[in-house]
């Protein structure tokens, strides 16, 4: 916790350099009317630096740790273990204290890595050519968007119904600020194929996602198909990198652009936030890129280095034509991939895959027998949708009060869908224990049992 | 057969009422090493003045505007394995474009070869 306590002299100090004689100068332009007149209520004046621990301590408590609890949240943010090693590699200073570090002359470590990582994201989306990350899968899918909308010079996108709602938004928000029409079909736990009848000549892409929302599996090659008969580009999206270890990644469905979340890989949950995006393309697709690339080339000596490349396309030299205005990523998150990715392997990949899917079966199995419970996902990896006989909500507060956290609310990521009131999302990876399972499943029985 | 030229550096041959696009010896240049050149789609069109390709240097992307407005008939496709033709040989290999001219009253506001010359002089 940051402590930073100031004394009369320092605001003093500070208020002298910029010429205000109190605090309250700097509200002068803002109308009186619209001042709060005397304190903040039940804001105290001032605390001191150990009445201040204890109360942010108390607040702090108030949360539901994922690691001490019967954890079982996903739609896009994944408890998984990470090793100790990862956060070892990520904490040297060499990594952990730079910025930018860009430079080729001073920067091989960092730039290596970044290869790395890129070459790690090709393979496991099975793409071409991937950049050195986005800020996060939401923020990849809006520039997927802008990209397809620029390679084929057309202004129409449209998201399948089992697309992340927040990486929805995201697209919405982006493109709507320059001109693009997105159409968004019904929302739908096993609707990914409606995408294959909803292109026409004006689209630029359809978005489709694979483990979607509601954790429903679909070989998404109709898809393609039906969009590269249109001239259209498909985008294939996931929110949970493990599965593809498992489920077909998107260059094998015919994907001309990949995007997806990578914080399952060597990431924490991190409230939310910072993670990690992948972004991947086919060759053909390269130059309209958004964000970094780095390349391997050779020294005047001819030893192995690696710099960034096709930074032609960027904002500092191509101002308003270029590809993307975002410059920059989560440099240490594509690290901590990239460290466990590294200590997994192609086959330790697989093999955890294959663990979360057991882990949600066996979920699925005991949450089946519960009379009045239907599971809604024909076919997933590691989440999946059910209905229980009740409000969503009432039943997660009573697993909550049972040390379960038993998942999402399908209403409050679709809060326009009423058929989703009794709807939840729950997700098990290789942190799911078997008494996490049972408990879920006895505590479910009782509070259904009223 | 006549050749216009543009202040961006673009030159026109003119061959009736279709003409070939490229850029001149200055501007490659100026640009440099050429590692790459974004083609339009044939069949596309473009007014005078819009965004018909892009060609990538070691040191910049820059846009190459359409000269004149027309649909475009075909395109240099040797550039894509090949793009140091637009070093080597601006002004006849390294051709970017042939369009189907939509005005040809455009071409009267372009320069000759020697208005073009006196104009890099003054650069």
């Amino acid at each position: 916790m940051r402590y930073l306590p100031l004394t009369e002299d320092d605001r003093k100090d500070m208020l002298n350099v910029i010429g205000a004689g109190s605090v309250d100068d700097f509200y002068q332009d803002v109308p009186e009317a619209a001042r709060l007149d005397g304190q903040v209520p039940d804001l105290p004046d001032y605390m001191t630096e150990m009445q201040v621990e204890r109360h942010l301590t108390k607040l702090a408590n108030k949360n539901v740790s994922a690691s001490e609890s019967a954890f079982f949240v996903g739609c896009g943010a994944y408890k998984h273990h990470v090793p100790a090693s990862v956060d070892h590699i990520i904490q040297r200073s060499e990594f952990l204290t730079t910025y930018t570090p860009y430079q080729p002359e001073i920067a091989q470590g960092t730039l290596q890595t970044l290869f790395e990582f890129q070459t790690q994201v090709a393979e496991l989306t099975a793409m071409d050519v991937a950049n050195a990350s986005m800020y996060d899968g939401s923020t990849g899918c809006g520039e997927a968007a802008l990209m397809a909308c620029r390679a084929t010079r057309r202004k129409k996108v449209i998201l399948s119904g089992g697309l992340h709602p927040h990486y929805a938004q995201v697209t919405r928000t982006v493109c709507e600020a320059q001109g693009i029409e997105v159409v968004q079909l019904p929302v739908g736990v096993d609707d990914e194929l409606a995408l294959a009848d909803a292109v026409d000549e004006a689209t630029a892409c359809v978005i489709g996602q694979s483990p979607n929302i509601f954790g429903t599996v679909t070989d998404l090659t109709p898809v393609a198909d039906a969009a590269h008969e249109k001239k259209a580009l498909f985008v294939s999206v996931f929110t949970e990198a493990v599965a593809l270890g498992l489920v077909p990644p998107p260059g094998e469905m015919g994907a001309d652009i990949a995007v997806g979340e990578g914080q399952s890989i060597g990431n924490s949950l991190n409230f939310g936030g910072p993670y990690v995006g992948l972004f991947a393309a086919t060759s053909k697709l390269m130059r309209q890129m958004p964000g970094r690339l780095c390349g391997e080339t050779v020294d005047a000596d001819g030893h192995r280095g690696y710099v960034l490349t096709l930074s032609t396309r960027e904002q500092h030299i191509r101002r308003d034509k270029a590809t993307s205005n975002i410059c920059t990523n989560s440099g240490l998150c594509t690290l901590a991939f990239t460290a466990h990715m590294t200590l997994l392997g192609g086959k330790g990949l697989t093999q955890l895959a294959e663990i979360n899917h057991e882990k949600a079966c066996q979920l699925a199995d005991g949450l089946e027998g519960i009379e009045g419970v239907e599971i809604l996902t024909p076919r997933f990896f590691n989440e999946f949708a059910f209905r229980v006989p009740m409000n969503a909500f009432d039943a997660l507060q009573g697993l909550l009060d049972r040390d379960v956290v038993g998942g999402v609310r399908a209403s409050k990521l679709f809060p326009d869908e009423p058929d989703l009131w009794n709807v939840i999302v729950a997700t098990a990876t290789e942190c799911t224990s078997d008494e996490d399972i049972t408990l879920y499943v006895e505590s479910l029985k009782e509070i259904l049992k009223g | 057969m006549t050749v216009k030229y543009t202040e961006d550096h673009e030159w026109v041959k003119v061959e009736g009422d279709t003409v070939i696009v490229g850029i001149t010896k200055y501007a490659a240049e100026q640009l440099g090493d050429v590692v790459f050149v974004e083609l339009p789609d044939v069949g596309a069109s473009f007014d005078k003045g819009g965004d018909m390709a892009v060609v990538e240097s070691v040191k910049a992307a820059s846009d190459v505007y359409a000269p004149v407005g027309g649909e475009v008939l075909e395109v240099n496709v040797a550039l894509t394995d090949a793009p140091e033709t637009v070093n080597e040989a601006p002004e006849a290999g390294g051709w970017f474009a042939k369009l189907k001219l939509s005005d040809t009253s455009e071409l009267d506001a372009l320069m000759d070869e020697a208005a073009y010359k006196t104009f890099c002089d003054g650069l």
